[in-house]
């Protein structure tokens, strides 16, 4: 329910860090159905469970202003009663059997989840394809789940990150759709209605902007003959998607600071990043470990944490999405503080920009990522949101043979490069939510990168 | 949220993944363990899972917040923290990083209870692994000027997870008074002032009495033929001497007689109560029935805590329960509720109690009893997906006390529970006298209240 916060989103990231040599292992088939489904099927035949993933193009980015959250609040809706099963009912049968079905909206996307055992894939499948093509939006249901997203909206204003992270979008994507949390807030979640529900879900909830990837103990065959008898008869629709204007950049570094009664001032600083389809994406990549993505290994915790003990909790995180996403440093210091970290922060932004990275760095951050590929896709789970990622953002099959190359390819003066063209001391958003009159912001700060 | 923050981490992102298992079972009836102990007293499980070229090294000291002293809450932590800092070999800061540029992620998490250090990597670096681990079990270089620093990454680590989230801090209280004399009173982080209090030489002296191998368990899962990994850790792990066996804590809690309750008043958004009773843990025979009811109450939309509390009565935004059996000493059974905007905390506290009484009158049905049964066993299933769980699951049964097998056999037990035994561990166990009521009650923040006093002038 509650919306995901930096933590989570720096997760996300590191969810395309795939990639590599072990390619071998890895062989999934793609078919395409005669209704418009993208499914991916990997054969895993060593546990008898089943994880399938479903992700819908029907994320927040395609709320009109005026209903935020509509596309998150249909999503909450799905496994709320369907027209043949109540809601209760829905918990119960996949409860009953062990499974678990949920659902989630995002930004770009939504998404299903459903594992179950193989023994029982046939009521799952019954389940997932329930909640994705029928759901009932009843009255009753409506009204309550409202007023839980209303009250999770209110619960989140006791979480710095989320606020921090809020404010930042609003700042870096003026005119832009990232700018609103996916959930919407109180204002607009207030007014959606049943019928702004159903309509959204008539619209966007069609085979052709689902991508299902079934990962397990399941044979193509018998994949594909679930798939047929379950999402067989879902009816494809086309639909002219909108265009999206690019967010206005800021003129100026541009900061809001927020008061709260917090002994820890959390600190977002950044702009607008780059699409994941940008091909400077694997440089992207290395610089931004070497920066702040690498954790013990990268700079800013190396510079904030391990040298001067301001922060237990400190990065950088690219969100590399279907369209640019930020590019945001995050910190989270005692009030006092402040200051002397975001000084800090700045003087690694500017130093990424103006020298080349060292030999060793560039080696080491390459070899963690293609190293690690294994690490991403040891179990069902991550596997079948990974395969979905790489369908919906068109990397195709041999991505796993490509990305490890992709990144060894990256030399200093791509890093150099893309930190030049990527990181903009000029004109980023601060947010600071602190206990204002202890953090003492300085808003002569900024004059350090000049 | 996870009601009961039993595991701290070095850094967040794998804090998020532990805290998925904190409070839950699995069990291990399928997996094939060997078990080997040193001469020196280390022992070694070694699980051999060939799905995925990775594996995952996991070492398992005896010590956690349970083993601390009053005044020094926090050390086990601390010198959690102060493993990262180097030994002669590998310098400040070197083990992450050589970990990392393998294509390997570490990092270690401290409970009431243990402090474990695990590293995930491709298979073929499983040497790599056993080598820095056996050599930080010994010499850790402890120095002063890194651990004033570190000490003061750990007090950013309190108030980032505890200070400035009104529901930890209210978890936090509820504890410090449900555990009046155990160690299980104070916060695994520690409080700022004893933090301030340590000293490099009660981290050293800490070192020295716990990190010994016969109190340490080696966990290795994944891709390794078992021969293979075996000969690699005593190759590393042999020549280290064996230590005095550390004393066990000897602190037990008097018998709770009559409620106990306390107030959290803060800037907050909503309401939340977070309540506990006394229960034992895997020692007793009642365990099984205990983690059955928990399923009957909390697993899932179709339990009876969300059925009642958010889904029929709309009083709540979340509500769940929990027991973790796998402590070393007995813990609490708790329950959870956030309250929904324009509702009432006393209202959610009757229907959570509500739902315990109803369980205390009469025996859950046996489709609830099928039910929890059918969910023990899939979630079984399911957490063998990942080498790392399986691991960590076994890693916890053995260092608490409960043995891995504990883990093997749990299943079959759970199997033959039954309404009755359920009916008669809730009337056991749930009883208001064993109980500790904590309440987080929002007040107007500063700001607020001095709009208010402005307004009102």
């Amino acid at each position: 329910m509650i919306r995901a916060a930096l933590l989570l989103a720096a997760l996300v990231w590191d969810g395309f860090f795939v990639g590599a040599s072990d390619a071998a292992e890895i062989k999934p088939t793609r078919t395409v159905t005669e209704n418009g489904m993208t499914v991916l099927i990997v054969d895993q035949p060593s546990l008898p469970i089943v994880t399938v993933d479903v992700l819908m193009k029907a994320g927040a980015v395609y709320d009109p202003d005026a209903k935020a959250g509509l596309a998150y609040m249909v999503a909450e809706m799905l496994d709320e009663g369907t027209k043949t099963r109540s809601a209760t009912q829905i918990a119960e049968q996949i409860e009953f059997i062990g499974g678990e079905l949920s659902t989630e909206g995002g930004e770009d996307n939504a998404t299903a989840r459903l594992r179950i055992l193989r023994k029982d894939a046939d009521i799952g499948f019954t389940l997932l394809a329930d909640i994705l093509r029928h759901p009932k939006f009843d009255p009753k249901e409506v009204a309550r789940v409202r007023d839980e997203l209303v009250g999770s909206l209110q619960s989140e204003k006791d979480e710095p990150g989320t606020i921090a992270t809020k404010a930042f979008n609003e700042l870096v994507f003026k005119g832009h759709p990232y700018r609103r949390p996916a959930n919407g807030d109180e204002k607009t979640v207030t007014k959606l209605s049943r019928q702004d529900l159903v309509k959204f879900h008539d619209k966007f909830y069609r085979p052709n902007r689902a991508i299902m990837a079934i990962v397990g103990d399941l044979r193509e065959a018998e994949a594909l003959a679930l798939v047929k008898k379950h999402f067989g008869t879902w009816a494809p629709k086309a639909l002219p998607l909108p265009a999206f204007p690019a967010p206005e950049p800021l003129p100026k570094p541009t900061l809001k600071l927020i008061d709260k009664d917090l002994t820890q001032a959390t600190i977002v600083l950044g702009h607008v990043g780059i699409a994941r389809r940008n091909p400077d994406f694997y440089a992207v990549a290395v610089m931004n470990y070497i920066l702040g993505g690498g954790g013990f290994s990268s700079r800013l915790v190396h510079r904030i944490r391990e040298e001067q003990g301001l922060a237990y909790d400190v990065g950088s995180v690219f969100e590399a999405n279907v369209m640019p996403g930020s590019f945001a440093v995050h910190v989270q210091t005692r009030n006092a503080a402040s200051n002397q970290a975001l000084a800090s922060v700045l003087q690694e932004l500017k130093r990424i920009r103006t020298e080349p990275v060292e030999d060793h760095e560039l080696a080491d951050a390459k070899a963690y990522l293609i190293g690690s590929f294994p690490l991403r896709l040891d179990t069902n789970a991550k596997l079948a949101s990974l395969l979905n990622l790489v369908e919906l953002h068109g990397l195709g099959l041999n991505y796993f043979d490509e990305y490890p190359k992709a990144i060894a390819a990256v030399t200093k003066e791509d890093v150099l490069r893309v930190a030049q063209k990527y990181i903009n001391p000029d004109r980023y958003a601060l947010v600071v939510v602190a206990k204002l009159a202890e953090a003492k912001i300085d808003a002569n700060v900024v004059s350090i990168t000049k | 949220m996870t009601a009961n923050q039993r595991i701290l981490c070095r850094v967040s992102a794998a804090c998020l993944l532990t805290l998925f298992l904190a409070g839950q079972q699995a069990m291990a009836g399928r997996l094939t363990v060997h078990e080997f102990t040193l001469a020196n007293g280390l022992k070694v499980l070694l699980v051999e899972e060939h799905k995925a070229p990775v594996i995952t090294v996991q070492i398992w000291y005896k010590v956690g917040s349970r083993n601390e002293v009053m005044g020094r809450a926090g050390l086990s932590h601390m010198l959690e923290h102060m493993m990262f800092k180097g030994t002669p070999k590998y310098g400040k800061g070197e083990f992450s990083k050589i970990i990392e540029k393998n294509g390997g992620n570490d990092n270690a998490f401290t409970s009431q209870d243990y402090t474990a250090y695990f590293e995930n990597l491709a298979a073929d670096k499983l040497e790599l692994a056993l080598e820095m681990e056996a050599d930080r079990m010994q010499g850790l270089l402890l120095d002063e000027k890194e651990f004033k620093l570190e000490r003061e990454v750990v007090k950013e680590e309190r108030r980032l997870r505890v200070e400035d989230v009104p529901m930890a801090y209210l978890v936090e209280e509820m504890h410090a008074q449900a555990f009046m004399v155990h160690p299980y009173h104070w916060p695994i982080i520690g409080w700022f002032n004893d933090l301030d209090a340590m000293t490099r030489e009660d981290l050293k002296a800490y070192y020295e009495k716990y990190y010994v191998p016969n109190n340490a368990t080696l966990v290795i899962a994944g891709d390794v033929k078992a021969e293979t990994a075996m000969a690699l850790v005593k190759k590393y792990f042999e020549g280290i001497p064996q230590g005095s066996p550390p004393p066990p804590p000897s602190v037990v809690e008097p018998q709770q007689r009559g409620e106990r309750r306390i107030v959290v008043k803060r800037d907050a958004q909503l309401p939340f109560i977070y309540f506990g009773y006394k229960v034992p843990n895997f020692k007793s025979a009642d365990v099984h029935a205990l983690a059955v009811l928990e399923n009957i109450l909390s697993t899932g939309k179709s339990a009876r805590l969300y059925d009642s509390l958010v889904y029929r009565k709309k009083l709540a935004l979340q509500v769940g329960a929990g027991y973790d059996d796998l402590a070393a000493d007995p813990e609490l059974f708790t329950f959870y509720a956030t309250v929904k905007p324009g509702m009432n905390i006393a209202d959610v506290e009757k229907a959570v109690l509500a739902e315990i009484e109803r369980l205390k009158k009469e025996p859950p049905t046996d489709h609830e009893l099928q039910k929890a049964k059918h969910q023990v066993e899939a979630r079984y299933l399911f957490e063998q997906d990942s080498v790392f769980r399986q691991a960590m699951l076994l890693g916890t049964a053995e260092t608490v006390g409960a043995g891995w097998q504990y883990v093997a056999d749990y299943v079959d037990k759970l199997r033959g529970i039954t309404k009755e035994d359920v009916h008669r561990v809730a009337k056991k166990y749930l009883n208001e006298d064993a109980r500790t009521v904590g309440i987080l009650m929002p007040v107007p923040s500063r700001s607020e209240r001095a709009e208010a006093a402005r307004g009102a002038r």
